[in-house]
């Protein structure tokens, strides 16, 4: 008889590489949908007859389509995720220090935007229908309804135009010292903190105050503790798995966000390679860079669910 | 008849106002959408409301133009998410078994790969046009509303009356359309408020970054990234969408959430 911590953990994990496989498949035939084929779309309607036999003979679609998938899923499991079409780069290498770029946005963004979501959600459960809680909850219902590339240049209109604060491209290249680089990117991390804030502390409010209604908290209160310490010794401990979930998601949802946010600061990450290469229609690169996204999705909402399984009090000791 | 309140009222007048907008553009605008009528960002002026862009066009009549475009993708690939996610809902509650299943899990995988990615992969090799925009839009966008409406039906499936009709021996798409739907509507359509608003930021970002509506045909998100090179000399006309998308979510948010007030009102209802 194992542990029940550690069967959840293996299907809960089991069940992420399952779904990571079908959507390895999903993306595979999201670019095979075409009535026609990927060789005639990428050339056009004007293309000779040579050119498309040429270009179907690279891309391998004289094999039933069941078998590139495999080959293609294989050789990506090895590593190689093939060659550009457009510049015939090998995409691994080209992706390598791209993804380095988008994770260190992605990290600069998470350290500040999860403690800040937090205290803010802290602090409007404190003051509940207040108006502090007002003022938070109506600052982040703004930022939620507008685009981030909107924000992104509204940021940049305000900090990097009006108020030289910061530098308004976000160019990064290497050699570069860490603070010059933090310095340099400060505005599109500015944006994806706002994007993700909004979300992140109203799911943190609502977790808090959904253990607010407990009897123990109840009973802390009627101890005449006072209300910060009954948040902090006894509501936020019981919603630390709810919180880690909502950060989860968030981070995951920051995955998505940077596509944007790097096209509007030219910022040389995946999410700009991915849209370069969707407006070339370089179907590798798509597939590639799709694969990696979903891979990170995925992998992040995997460890959410994980997470919560090990900080459930209840699993921990098994009857 | 209850009153409305004082914010749905103002959420549904601005809504109104931009639909009206959208569906007279021609009438309203002051200039064509294509027509270049000055020079290159001119500032705000009794002639030009809003100035004119990059090329010399007027940005008010491009902001209207813009707006029935993308008021018009937003809604039709919001009628398409609707239609097609709540009937496999329904359809989904009422037959169970292996079809929910499938369903569900099919749902599931779709939503494991984000939407912006997905959606991008996709065009990658789709022409893009408007019709394959709102297909691929509204697709992707069903699986959410298909989870709400499964969840909602699943409920009043159970019920007593949809019993009844099964035993009387209705068929399924009876009981769907006359005992499911008309219990379910009114969660759906606050839900419909908030899928509308997310087509509206969905079609802009695509538009910005491309591979959305093409010139010259005008949408918010397009104008924002004709007009983006401006930013850095401070001339502010990219930021007018920016001010249209903000009014038109947040008035639609305000009527979303006097329609589920109602709702939830009328669910515990007989007393208050």
């Amino acid at each position: 008889m194992t542990h029940p911590i550690v069967r959840l953990l293996t299907q809960r994990i089991a069940l992420g590489l399952l779904l990571l496989l079908a959507a390895s498949a999903m993306i595979f035939a999201g670019t095979q949908i075409l009535p026609g084929d990927v060789a005639q779309s990428i050339l056009g309607q004007s293309a000779t007859p040579e050119a498309l036999a040429n270009l179907r003979a690279e891309l391998g679609l004289n094999e039933p389509a069941i078998q590139r998938y495999f080959r293609w899923l294989g050789a990506a499991l090895h590593g190689d995720l093939g060659t550009a079409l457009t510049n015939g780069q090998d995409i691994a290498t080209a992706m390598g220090k791209r993804l380095g770029n988008t994770l260190f946005l992605a990290t600069c963004a998470a350290v500040i935007a999860v403690p800040t979501a937090i205290l803010l959600g802290l602090i409007a459960v404190r003051y509940e229908g207040r108006w502090p809680d007002k003022l938070i909850s109506g600052l982040t219902l703004s930022t939620v309804s507008v685009p981030e590339f909107l924000l992104g240049y509204i940021a940049m209109f305000l900090l990097a135009v009006k108020v030289a604060a910061f530098p308004s491209v976000a160019t990064i290249y290497e050699g570069m010292g860490f603070f010059e680089k933090l310095r340099v990117v400060g505005l599109p991390v500015l944006v994806l903190v706002l994007v993700v804030l909004g979300h992140m502390m109203r799911m943190t409010r609502a977790a808090i105050l959904n253990v607010m209604q407990s009897a123990y908290i109840e009973t802390a209160e009627l101890k005449g503790l006072r209300p910060f310490q009954i948040i902090a010794r006894h509501a936020f401990p019981n919603a630390i798995a709810p919180i880690v979930n909502v950060v989860m998601l968030n981070l995951a949802y920051l995955v998505v966000g940077v596509v944007v946010v790097e096209v509007v600061f030219i910022y040389p990450g995946m999410g700009q390679y991915l849209v370069d290469h969707v407006a070339k229609r370089d179907v590798p690169v798509v597939q590639a860079c799709g694969l990696v996204f979903a891979t990170v999705y995925i992998g992040l909402n995997m460890l959410a669910d994980v997470i919560a399984i090990l900080a459930n009090p209840r699993l921990r000791h098994p009857k | 008849m209850t009153r409305i309140p004082l914010s749905a009222l103002i959420g549904l007048f601005f809504t109104g106002v931009y639909f009206f907008t959208a569906v007279f553009a021609g009438l309203i605008a002051p200039y064509g959408v294509a027509d270049i009528v000055g020079g290159v960002w001119e500032p705000a002026s009794s002639q030009f409301l809003l100035g004119t862009d990059s090329i010399g066009r007027d940005l008010l009549s491009r902001m209207i133009y813009g707006g029935r475009t993308t008021i018009l993708i937003a809604t039709a690939a919001t009628l398409l998410s609707f239609v097609t996610g709540s009937l496999l809902g329904f359809t989904a509650a009422v037959v169970g078994g292996w079809v929910d299943q499938l369903l569900s899990r099919g749902v599931d995988l779709v939503m494991a790969i984000p939407t912006l990615i997905f959606a991008l992969i996709v065009l990658s090799v789709m022409p893009v046009s408007i019709p394959v925009l709102i297909l691929v839009m509204g697709l992707l966008d069903a699986t959410r509303v298909f989870r709400l409406s499964r969840a909602v039906a699943v409920d009043i499936a159970v019920m007593d009356f949809v019993e009844a009709a099964r035993l009387r021996g209705e068929a399924r798409g009876w009981v769907i359309f006359h005992e499911i739907l008309p219990n379910a509507l009114s969660p759906l359509v606050a839900e419909m408020g908030l899928r509308f608003i997310f087509m509206v930021l969905f079609i802009s970002t695509l538009s910005f970054l491309g591979l959305g509506v093409q010139p010259p045909l005008a949408d918010w998100g397009g104008i924002v990234k004709e007009n983006k090179d401006g930013i850095v000399y401070g001339v502010g006309a990219a930021l007018a969408p920016a001010v249209a998308i903000a009014t038109l979510a947040i008035s639609v948010n305000l009527v979303a959430d006097w329609v589920l007030n109602r709702t939830t009102s009328l669910k515990g209802g007989r007393n208050g």
